[in-house]
């Protein structure tokens, strides 16, 4: 699972399916399971990260799975340790997969071409975060009772986004009507050439503009590392950009507000849509449990190497 | 491989008369059934239990609810399948503490399967007592195992198969013995 523009929307919707029966999980009052016993999930995050890593690990740890742990603060990495060192040796310790996160966009494909172990890419650079995006697409499926021709408004600093990247490749599969709207800068024309020819994307510069009609609200973390002056200061961003409840009111009355979080409450959204009732942030975290628990399941639940029929196995 | 019919166990008449039989014994031997909840086991356990509950329903006028439980996370043998399972919803709309609760699965076989329901019923809570009910005991028990309520009990070889075939699922009632050659 290394992208999500690859997929088909057959595909993205069999691993929908697949998270429902451990949203169910998640619901139990017991949540451990033992399906993964005896199998390790190797969590290497090059990048600090605390939700996805602290996410993939309860996954594991609800499947029965054992963890190996790397981190980039304590990582050989810091000493010059080259990125395929780092992960071979990790491969040499036996894991069952690897779930990777990396500042460099590629990481992920690099290492999974280098290795045989099957890679789960966490987060790369500026290039996708597919766990995220099935996370959205089953949040959205989940109150909308559809993922088909959809009108979706991306806001925010989409150029550095990787989150954007992979929700844009997963709904536009589905026929989404998506609008992107940030400052010009982050802005490029070349963004709408991420959509297949005919797939419906386009740029706006006035959020009231792109709200107008929306189904989903998607918005995204503002860096403000990024926002300075001359070309952008943090007031000028809250100003022109940020999520308002009378700005939400331009957009469908029961539209749905996403957030990948970290959420600045005040900077990218006032805090009362991040609270209101259209806001979908904590069900986004829930289901981020069931999407990485079924791709787990499905990556290393079954052993490819034995040739047993399944079919009566259990019965 | 070919898989070559070998008999008819039981004809859509003697299914329902079974199934009628066995909602008489649960309701007879469960000394009321305010507290019972039947649990399906995916696939075709689900429609026997639904249909089970519809025989109460004629019998004590009673709702008995219905759940229903997909046991492939708690397999014991997913390590050793090629093909990955697909995985089906569990839907149990009633709390399982304290509940009396039947067990519903078309064929008794190894005993596993049944292992792994019990799993996924007790990550739910602690149901007051757990009974099973089988349309088919086949015998060859792996596990410690035995139902409760039987519909009838065959004698199998070990490479023989027992398919029961719903309606709901198959589009079409009867239970046949199969065989695999190889």
């Amino acid at each position: 699972m290394l992208a999500i523009e690859p997929l088909s929307a057959e595909e993205i919707l069999f691993l929908l399916d697949q998270s429902k029966p451990f949203q169910e999980i998640q619901r139990h009052p017991l949540k451990k399971l033992a399906t993964l016993r005896g199998k390790t999930v190797a969590l290497a995050f090059f990048e600090p990260s605390t939700r996805t890593r602290v996410s993939f690990a309860t996954a594991a740890s609800r499947l029965g799975a054992d963890q190996m742990n790397l981190q980039a603060e304590s990582s050989s990495l810091k000493k010059g340790e080259s990125l395929l060192d780092t992960v071979r040796t990790l491969d040499a310790m036996k894991p069952d997969c690897i779930v990777m996160r990396h500042s460099s966009s590629g990481a992920p494909d690099f290492v999974a071409r280098n290795l045989l172990l099957p890679v789960i890419n966490a987060g790369d650079g500026t290039h996708e975060h597919p766990t995220q995006a099935l996370l959205d697409a089953l949040t959205i499926r989940d109150r909308r009772g559809t993922l088909e021709g959809l009108n979706v408004t991306i806001l925010g600093d989409i150029l550095h986004s990787r989150v954007a990247r992979s929700n844009i490749h997963l709904l536009s599969k589905f026929g989404s009507r998506i609008t992107l709207c940030g400052p010009a800068m982050w802005l490029p024309r070349e963004l709408e050439r991420l959509v297949p020819a005919g797939a419906s994307i386009r740029r706006v510069m006035r959020i009231e503009d792109a709200l107008e009609g929306a189904d989903v609200v998607l918005t995204l973390r503002v860096q403000q590392e990024r926002l300075h002056e001359p070309a952008l200061a943090t007031d000028e961003y809250i100003l022109q950009f940020q999520l308002t409840p009378q700005r939400l009111r331009i957009a469908k009355p029961d539209a749905l507000v996403l957030h990948p979080g970290p959420m600045i409450r005040g900077l990218e959204i006032d805090p009362a849509v991040a609270d209101g009732p259209q806001s979908c942030v904590l069900d986004q975290v829930t289901n981020g449990l069931a999407v990485r628990m079924a791709l787990l399941f499905l990556m290393i639940g079954a052993d490819a190497s034995s040739e047993r029929d399944s079919s009566h196995a259990a019965d | 491989m070919r898989i070559v019919e070998k008999t008819q166990l039981m004809t859509a008449t003697e299914i329902d008369r079974t199934v009628q039989r066995l909602a008489h014994e649960i309701v007879e031997k469960s000394g009321g059934t305010s507290n019972l909840g039947l649990i399906g086991i995916r696939r075709r356990g689900v429609p026997l239990a639904k249909r089970i509950a519809q025989a109460m329903r004629g019998i004590d006028g009673v709702d008995v609810p219905v759940g229903t439980l997909d046991i492939t996370l708690y397999r014991d043998d997913l390590s050793k399948v090629a093909a990955q399972p697909v995985l089906q919803s569990s839907d149990i709309p009633f709390q399982v503490d304290d509940k009396d609760l039947v067990v519903v699965d078309d064929v008794l076989y190894t005993g596993r399967t049944i292992r792994a329901a019990m799993n996924g019923l007790f990550d739910l809570g602690r149901p007051k007592r757990v009974r099973l009910c089988v349309l088919i005991d086949r015998g060859h028990r792996e596990l410690p195992v035995e139902a409760t309520f039987i519909g009838r009990s065959v004698q199998t070889s070990d490479t023989e198969i027992i398919e029961v075939r719903l309606n709901e699922i198959d589009q079409e009632e009867r239970v046949v013995l199969v065989e695999r050659l190889p």
